[in-house]
């Protein structure tokens, strides 16, 4: 077995030095009726030439460009990634190395994870990035659990009001009411009352029915055992979040909109934020594409507390679902209430610059039950995958690139709506937007090895015969106009 | 500005060094400056498609500014990271016997398969007929690591080891609810690592601590002591963080079952155990494992991982949904499961770190992987052999297991920590141990080499290991300078701790 590189010699010179006759002996201590009675029972194994025709036979079943064209965002985006990234990120004294505890011999991390906090923090509007959480759902959950511990105490009737809230900008984007039909739609609508011992000064945090449906699920199961409440916010008739619910709600510690948001909209995070601090409570803005604050505003700017969600459309693979990258980012005053690791600037004994990972007082390792969190690493590879992305964008490549994403787009939607298909809501859009289309037309597109879009009844059960449709810079004039002949075709 | 300095090609702190003892070779150490100190606007590494279509209309208001980045060429980005990569150690660079962390040979042919188009490619969401490979995938390794633990069922949804902790908490949690238990404490073992109460405490209970014998063990008298019907289980490791094999886990799980109590065990030292230990048999309800350190899945810098969360059959209806199951060839996914604890996951896990894991299983097969544990014990036991004359063994009646720990006893006298003689194995080419943990052992120094490395590479690092005591009776001072041969010598945390800078 090529990577057990022991000779019999070396074992039996090993045993001799412990003073033992043979392998078994080292297992004393292990009781015998704690042991496996039978071999495992595990397939035989294969060299490496059958297990790379195994695995390439199974891949050959997946449904992926250029053989099929995936017209799917969704929370995972096909973007182009340059081919130095996968080279770079293959260089095994990244993907080798582990959580840098011995700073000196781990440089190569630290300071690739400083600059990842500061790109995203830029890209962001925030003061401050952690080195990352696992993906856009955990990182919302964390976000929430941080708010709740922050507004502790703050709440009203609690004294210690805030005294810091910013007035946030706010905007013209705020739908008019005449498109006030509020309408709950969470995935598991009965989650909330499954829980009669929440005592009426348990937290409560709101987060929209347009956060995606899966974080929206993640966040349930964080939040759930502690007995916190999640209240849902309905939506908007242009497709985006009702804020007016949010004037009835009792113990609030966060708001939670995405933007843009599951159906693609751009909400409008300012008027969020003025009514979230009103009620001394944190605004988290998550997000699945990032790529949007190459064009438009960013979170900081419009008065989020917290900025967290999925990186993967920062040139990560799609992996089908996972490693993702969690980003989260925040105020700096709230630095040490925050999950996660951070990378921190200091000088060596010699003065020369380096980077150690700080703050530690946070984390489990020190803390163990009043850390701030669980989290105990980051995705650092996903992390420095992120930042090379970002990086090679630059910030004249970012602003082209996010422009590009949001015109093909476009182009889409009105190439749609001119073939005469529904387009819902009216809300601009960064990359998707949900499109009326009965069900049979997108198995039909399915023989031609076309994807067109998420069907929405699974997650909205009253968006029947609707999808959730992606265009990016990866699919080009031609792809998009077959897309829509050949949706026209079947309709 | 940048600074000019930055950009010498060769940083002279090294070239004046002698090479005693040097059993890793320094060579070139470019400097490199930060991203934003480099680059010039304008320049761009990335190509950008062609604009064939027309500008659409966007409202001013909704337009950002963009973000702040630097603008770089393709060759300023590929040398940036390749100057950076070199800073690292990784298993690659040598041997890495950090304990608990299983820094395990990282096989390549695992990263040009997961690498594959159809599953790097591959968006989570697309309909379960047009996604059999990756189901196929999940659901083999899910059945292959509950027969490597003797469990009956598995997720491998939780993204990391402290989610998976995380996840067997919330089980055991809606297992009570199940039943109508409120139970508020669970306990938790002085061993623990800190991620064992940080999620107990995330599930809302509060965690009892119990202390483990004068032999590094614990009893199931003393579990006897705190459990209660208050009480949802115990976190418990096994082998624990000491290196040794919990061989009252079979009463002690006795002990909790009785008071209704459930057993969850850390499986972040598997390798051990492979195809030795059935979980499952001793009275383990539920477990989790680190894929990145058992299983051979790169570590990334910290990341990612993959926690994979095997029980027994009563706890099976509380695990994470979608489901994969498999009827007569045909992968599906299943969410009809009401009793489910939900998702930790957006989608099923990091897929990415699965298949690395299902390569290297069916590359192993059972009788390697009973092997890898074996060599794994035998050079754990190797290597505490063979210092334990110049090191502290402060347990020391029976065989450890895949790790041993010793502590800096006979060398606080001459003014010499754990931290020194850590900070002096970097000058010797070896990546430091696990230190100051557990925290049971004062200077802990945690030693897992683990089945992938040689005998000579052992007998270096012993060798390296025996002549650092000896430099700590004659010169201290050289231990307490240490590293020397490094990129950087110590760096000051306070500093960083004091006045935080995370962004440039």
């Amino acid at each position: 077995m090529r990577y057990l590189p022991h000779t019999p010699e070396d074992v039996s010179a090993m045993l001799e030095a412990i003073g033992l006759e043979k392998i078994e002996d080292l297992f004393t201590p292990i009781p015998e009726d704690c042991r496996h009675r039978e071999p495992l029972n595990l397939p035989e194994p294969l060299t490496e030439w059958g297990l790379g025709r195994l695995m390439v036979s199974l891949a050959e079943k997946m449904a992926v460009w250029p053989e099929y064209k995936v017209f799917m965002g969704a929370g995972s985006y096909g973007h182009h990634a340059p081919a130095t990234l996968p080279y770079l990120l293959g260089r095994s004294e990244f993907t080798t190395a582990y959580t840098p505890y011995q700073p000196e011999i781990s440089q190569g991390t630290l300071q690739a994870i400083y600059e990842y906090q500061t790109l995203t923090a830029r890209l962001l509007g925030m003061e401050v990035s952690n080195a990352s959480l696992y993906d856009g759902s955990s990182a919302l959950a964390e976000a929430l659990l941080m708010a709740i511990r922050i507004t502790k105490g703050r709440r009203p009737g609690a004294g210690d009001p805030r005294g810091d809230t910013e007035s946030s900008p706010s905007s013209s984007l705020k739908p008019q009411a005449s498109g006030l039909k509020p309408q709950v739609s969470s995935l598991k609508p009965q989650a909330s009352s499954l829980k009669p011992q929440v005592s009426s000064l348990k937290p409560r945090v709101a987060v929209s029915s347009l956060v995606h449906p899966h974080y929206r699920r993640v966040a349930e199961t964080y939040l759930t055992p502690p007995g916190y409440e999640i209240v849902v916010l309905p939506r908007l008739s242009n497709g985006t979040t009702d804020l007016g619910a949010l004037d009835r709600i009792e113990d609030l510690a966060a708001v939670a909109i995405q933007s843009p948001n599951f159906f693609g909209c751009v909400e409008d995070l300012g008027a969020a934020a003025g009514k979230a601090h009103a009620r001394q409570a944190l605004l988290v803005a998550s997000f699945t594409e990032p790529l949007a604050f190459g064009l438009l505003k960013n979170p900081g700017s419009q008065g989020a507390d917290v900025a967290c969600g999925e990186g993967q459309s920062l040139g990560l693979q799609r992996n089908y679902g996972g490693p993702g990258l969690g980003m989260f980012a925040t105020k700096m005053k709230f630095v040490r209430q925050a999950p996660g690791r951070l990378a921190g600037k200091t000088t060596d004994v010699d003065g020369k610059r380096g980077f150690v990972f700080t703050l530690s007082t946070r984390e489990q390792h020190i803390r163990r039950e009043k850390a701030t969190s669980n989290v105990c690493t980051n995705a650092s590879l996903c992390a420095v995958n992120a930042a090379m992305y970002m990086a090679s964008l630059g910030g004249t490549g970012i602003r082209e690139l996010a422009r590009l994403n949001y015109d093909r787009s476009e182009y889409l939607k009105s190439a749609l709506k001119q073939a005469g298909f529904a387009i819902p809501f009216a809300a601009p859009t960064f990359n998707e937007f949900v499109v009326q289309l009965p069900r049979k037309t997108w198995r039909r597109l399915l023989d031609k090895k076309m994807i067109a879009g998420l069907p929405l009844d699974p997650y909205y059960p009253d968006l029947a015969d609707h999808v959730l449709l992606c265009a990016t810079e990866a699919y080009n004039r031609p792809d998009l106009d077959t897309l829509v002949r050949a949706l026209s075709a079947e309709c | 500005m940048t600074n000019p300095t930055q950009h010498s090609a060769l940083s002279t702190q090294h070239s004046a060094l002698s090479p005693q003892h040097c059993l890793a070779a320094t060579g070139l150490c470019l400097d490199e400056p930060l991203l934003w100190e480099k680059g010039r606007k304008g320049r761009c590494a990335c190509s950008i498609p062609k604009r064939d279509v027309p500008t659409a209309p966007l409202a001013e208001h909704l337009k950002g500014e963009g973000p702040d980045f630097p603008d770089l060429s393709e060759v300023e980005i590929v040398r940036h990271y390749t100057r950076l990569s070199q800073w690292n150690f990784g298993v690659d660079t040598g041997m890495y016997p950090l304990g608990s962390c299983t820094m395990k040979y990282n096989p390549k042919i695992n990263e040009k398969l997961a690498a594959l188009p159809g599953f790097a490619g591959a968006h989570p969401l697309l309909p379960v007929e047009l996604a059999q490979g990756t189901l196929q995938i999940i659901h083999e390794l899910e059945r292959d690591l509950a027969e490597i633990t003797g469990m009956d069922a598995v997720t491998t949804q939780p993204s990391a080891g402290a989610q998976g902790e995380m996840t067997g908490i919330l089980l055991i949690h809606a297992y009570h609810q199940s039943k109508g238990r409120h139970r508020h404490k669970i306990i938790v073992t002085d061993t623990a690592h800190g991620t064992n109460p940080a999620s107990a405490a995330l599930c809302g209970y509060r965690p009892v601590a119990v202390a483990s014998d004068e032999h590094g063990i614990l009893t199931a008298e003393a579990v006897n002591a705190v459990m209660d019907e208050d009480t949802a289980g115990i976190m418990l490791t096994n082998p624990n963080t000491l290196g040794l094999f919990e061989e009252n886990i079979k009463r002690i799980a006795e002990v909790v079952h009785a008071k209704g109590g459930l057993v969850y065990c850390d499986g972040a030292n598997t390798n051990a155990t492979m195809g030795i230990v059935s979980m499952g048999d001793v009275g383990v309800d539920v477990l989790h494992l680190n894929l990145h350190k058992t299983f051979s899945t790169p570590h990334g810098g910290g990341g990612p991982g993959s926690g994979p969360v095997c029980v027994r059959k009563h706890l099976e209806p509380f695990l994470p949904v979608p489901r994969v199951e498999e009827k007569d060839g045909a992968y599906s996914l299943n969410e009809d499961f009401p009793r489910s604890i939900g998702k930790l996951h957006a989608f099923q896990g990091n897929f990415g770190v699965l298949v690395r894991a299902h390569a290297y299983i069916r590359t192993m097969g059972a009788e390697n992987l009973k092997k890898a544990s074996e060599l794994a014990v035998l050079n754990a036991n190797y290597i505490r052999e063979r210092l334990r004359d110049v090191l502290h063994l402060p347990y020391d009646s029976r065989p450890c297991m895949h790790e041993c720990v010793f502590s800096d006893k006979f060398q606080k006298p001459l003014g010499v920590s754990t931290l020194d003689m850590a900070k002096r194995l970097i000058d010797y080419g070896f990546h430091p141990p696990t230190i100051y943990f557990p925290l049971v052992v004062h200077g802990a120094i945690m030693i897992e080499p683990t089945e992938t490395e040689t005998k000579e590479d052992l007998d270096l690092f012993i060798e390296a290991f025996r002549a650092i005591t000896a430099e700590a009776r004659e010169n201290p001072e050289l231990l307490r300078q240490a590293p020397v041969r490094a990129r950087l010598r110590r760096l000051d945390e306070t500093a960083a701790a004091r006045k935080p800078c995370l962004a440039g």
